[in-house]
């Protein structure tokens, strides 16, 4: 059930994608509308291992530093609603787009990204579209499960585009980076409870970060219906409806760690324990979160003392 | 083992530097989010089943006699704030001077020089239960009663609540905290085996965003 | 409680007089009072008096955080290194009597930061007339009112006025524009203390903080006196 796309064959510039110039909400709805068209015909290249029990798919991405200084992808290959892209890169990274294909996480569904960098290789994986947690014809809640690996002097950068929490859906989504010593990370994720003006569904999404073998995050957040107590009041969301978690793994950061700063009200940097550092953030909507999120990354740019480079 | 020291263990006049911390209410009454009773219900509620969890499967944990170097280790994972981490190893020295005067035992002596600026107050919480002579039950109530009783008390000096209804929102709180407890402890126990990931990481944003913002302030009533 | 002395490697658990390392520590003396009866303004020329015989630190609990610990390092009269401020949630008096275990950490990192000490002021932020300091947090206490504030204090009492080791009535300046009677206020003094001493001061006047800085002299050598 595995498709290994040719990186010439399945080049995607990501402005080709339908929803990726889209705002969030714009790209919500169009998910919406072409969500049920991919379930029932699903693509020839992408036959969809259904069961009872829902979809299992999963993604596989390695990179690998190539000797001449770039990144090699020698295994990229995707099933069901996961297709990785390779893109056009820039230097010496690689580049892959998590696209179209992908209709879930539907209920029962179980989804799984694996990407793992090996030695001195750099690869940034972003999505075409927002990923729309949805209810589906099987009862319970779907999976979607992240795991990142990232060797020494080796760099990821995890960008999707934002998780979306549709009414009527459950949705358990854990996401694990790896990280060698010396390994680099940058991760975004986003999450938007309900599309424009919807109730959302239920959410319990984890987030953990392990440098050599050390946990230096772990947090997970659970809201919507059915979760326990609390998450919508004054200690927890407050009625925002978008939160997002930056993460930043630098090994300079062990000698110098970021200073804690309030980014305006509803997000602050903070040094975690070890050489890392996070933006929490909560807003009220997809844009002005991905505003606040991106401001970050740009000042933590500018003041980080690494090498050179968009952070992005 | 006796119920009694439960008793002395939870009391809020327990000298271990408490009253000196809101529970991140501070924030929240300045930010408008706690105006009244129902936001402190609210407020209670969301920290109970995220920041009062952790920290009641911690203390369980602890009480269990898993490593308390590890399950300090696991608390900073589940801290993101340094301003919370901070808070926590304050109240955690604090709790630990308390404790050794009043239950002396070699493990609590053993952490005081391991963490001597203080680890994660629930890590020193479940020690002190176990010197106690409590179980990993009693620790994780009273860790999380803890996070809810400190929050209620100082909303009742910040806003001048009615004591009734503070003291109200707490006891409608009850059965949550049973539940609170019951997971708490089951995760706790998970712990042997599966190791400190076992243990829930439930968070609130606002929590750690506004305990950030409330470190900073020049003038404040409460520690965090 | 001594329990330190069969783990001398752990930090000290309360009012132990000796250090982990067995050596005297620091005497500590705490200052309360109403509000505004110049306690800071007597920790301060206390401060200018003794700093240069005495290795001091002060540690201030304040109301608001930090106000009283940031007006003495307005004042330089220390390093900011021996200056601390501990966080009181809004009950000063809880801080010093109740449960000092905020206190005594603050006591402890300033040996750590600075080295060992001789004195440690610890000032409790402007309460009422209850409020007294533990015997586990100090060695000694003074209670400052000032003519101000009312002369008919000294003859309510109270347990700052009746059981501090010096009470000193302060703005003695003050009392022929608020019509306090200084006699009375001593006579009253007297009744409610018995045989423990009394200071009436003015930071103003020519002699200023001497007396006090005297009487902590003394209890500073009648401390060290003990080892």
């Amino acid at each position: 059930m595995t498709t290994a796309a040719s990186p010439q064959a399945a080049a995607v510039a990501p402005a080709t994608s339908p929803t990726a110039t889209l705002p969030p909400e714009a790209a919500s709805a169009a998910r919406a509308a072409t969500t049920t068209a991919v379930r029932a015909a699903p693509a020839a290249d992408a036959p969809q291992p259904t069961t009872s029990a829902g979809v299992r798919a999963t993604a596989r991405i390695v990179a690998r530093h190539d000797g001449r200084g770039g990144t090699a992808l020698p295994v990229l290959a995707g099933e069901g609603p996961l297709a990785p892209r390779r893109t056009r890169g820039s230097g010496a990274e690689a580049r892959v787009l998590l696209v179209g294909a992908m209709s879930g996480p539907l209920g029962g569904d179980r989804l799984t990204v694996d990407a793992r960098v090996e030695a001195g290789a750099r690869l940034r994986i972003g999505s075409a579209a927002a990923t729309i947690a949805l209810p589906g014809q099987v009862p319970g809640p779907a999976r979607y499960d992240v795991r990142l690996t990232v060797a020494d002097g080796g760099e990821l950068h995890w960008l999707p585009e934002q998780l979306i929490s549709a009414h009527g859906s459950d949705l358990y989504v854990t996401t694990r980076a790896d990280l060698a010593p010396t390994a680099r990370l940058v991760l975004r994720e986003e999450q938007v409870l309900g599309r424009a003006a919807e109730q959302p569904g239920r959410l319990t999404s984890r987030l953990a970060v392990r440098i050599g073998g050390r946990t230096v995050l772990d947090q997970e957040l659970a809201c919507g219906p059915g979760a326990p107590g609390g998450w919508d009041g004054p200690a927890v969301l407050a009625g925002h409806r978008a939160m997002g978690q930056l993460v930043l793994v630098r090994p300079e950061f062990a000698r110098a760690p970021v200073a804690a700063r309030v980014l305006g009200e509803g997000a602050a940097l903070v040094p975690l324990a070890g050489p890392a550092a996070l933006v929490s953030a909560v807003a009220p909507d997809a844009l002005r979160l991905r505003r606040l999120l991106d401001e970050a990354l740009t000042e933590l740019d500018r003041a980080c003392a690494g090498p050179p480079g968009d952070l992005r | 083992m006796s119920r009694a020291a439960l008793l002395v263990l939870a009391d809020g006049r327990f000298p271990a530097g408490g009253h000196a911390h809101s529970g991140g209410a501070e924030a929240a009454v300045r930010a408008g989010r706690i105006t009244g009773v129902a936001d402190l219900a609210d407020f209670c509620r969301g920290r109970l089943h995220t920041a009062g969890l952790v920290a009641a499967a911690l203390a369980g944990a602890a009480a269990l006699g898993r490593d308390p170097v590890e399950l300090d280790a696991a608390a900073d994972a589940r801290t993101p704030s340094p301003a919370l981490r901070l808070a926590a190893r304050k109240l955690g020295r604090q709790l630990m001077r308390a404790a050794r005067a009043t239950w002396p035992a070699p493990e609590l002596d053993a952490l005081a020089r391991e963490f001597p600026k203080g680890a994660h107050q629930p890590v020193v919480l479940g020690l002190t239960a176990r010197a106690a002579g409590l179980g990993p039950e009693e620790a994780a109530y009273c860790a999380a009663y803890e996070s809810v009783s400190g929050p209620a008390t100082a909303t009742v000096r910040l806003l001048s609540l009615d004591p009734f209804d503070a003291t109200a929102v707490l006891a409608r709180l009850a059965p949550e905290l049973d539940q609170v407890v019951e997971r708490a402890v089951a995760a706790a126990r998970r712990v042997a085996a599966e190791g400190v990931d076992a243990l829930p990481a439930c968070s609130a944003p606002l929590l750690e965003i506004a305990a950030e913002a409330h470190a900073a302030w020049p003038v404040r009533l409460f520690a965090s | 409680m001594h329990l330190d002395h069969s783990h001398p490697a752990t930090p000290a658990v309360s009012a132990d007089a000796h250090r982990p390392d067995g050596t005297r520590r620091a005497v500590r003396i705490g200052l309360g009072g109403p509000v505004g009866s110049g306690k800071t303004a007597t920790v301060a020329a206390l401060c200018r008096a003794l700093r240069d015989e005495l290795s001091l630190a002060v540690v201030t609990n304040d109301i608001y955080t930090r106000e009283d610990a940031e007006f003495l390092l307005r004042e330089a009269v220390l390093p900011p290194e021996r200056i601390t401020a501990v966080e009181t949630g809004a009950c000063p008096h809880t801080a010093i009597r109740d449960d000092i275990s905020a206190n005594l950490e603050a006591v402890e990192d300033l040996e750590d930061a600075v080295g060992p000490l001789d004195l440690i002021l610890l000032e409790s932020g402007g309460d009422n007339l209850t409020a007294t300091f533990s015997k586990g947090l100090v060695d000694a206490q003074i209670f400052v009112i000032d003519v101000a504030g009312g002369d008919d204090i000294p003859r309510k009492g109270g347990p700052g006025v009746t059981t501090a080791d010096l009470l000193v009535v302060n703005k003695t300046d003050l009392a022929p524009y608020v019509g306090s009677d200084l006699a009375r206020m001593a006579a009253d003094a007297k009744a409610a203390r018995g045989e423990l001493p009394v200071v009436f001061q003015s930071l103003r006047g020519e002699s200023g903080v001497a007396e006090v800085a005297g009487w902590v002299r003394q209890r500073h050598a009648a401390w060290t006196a003990q080892a």
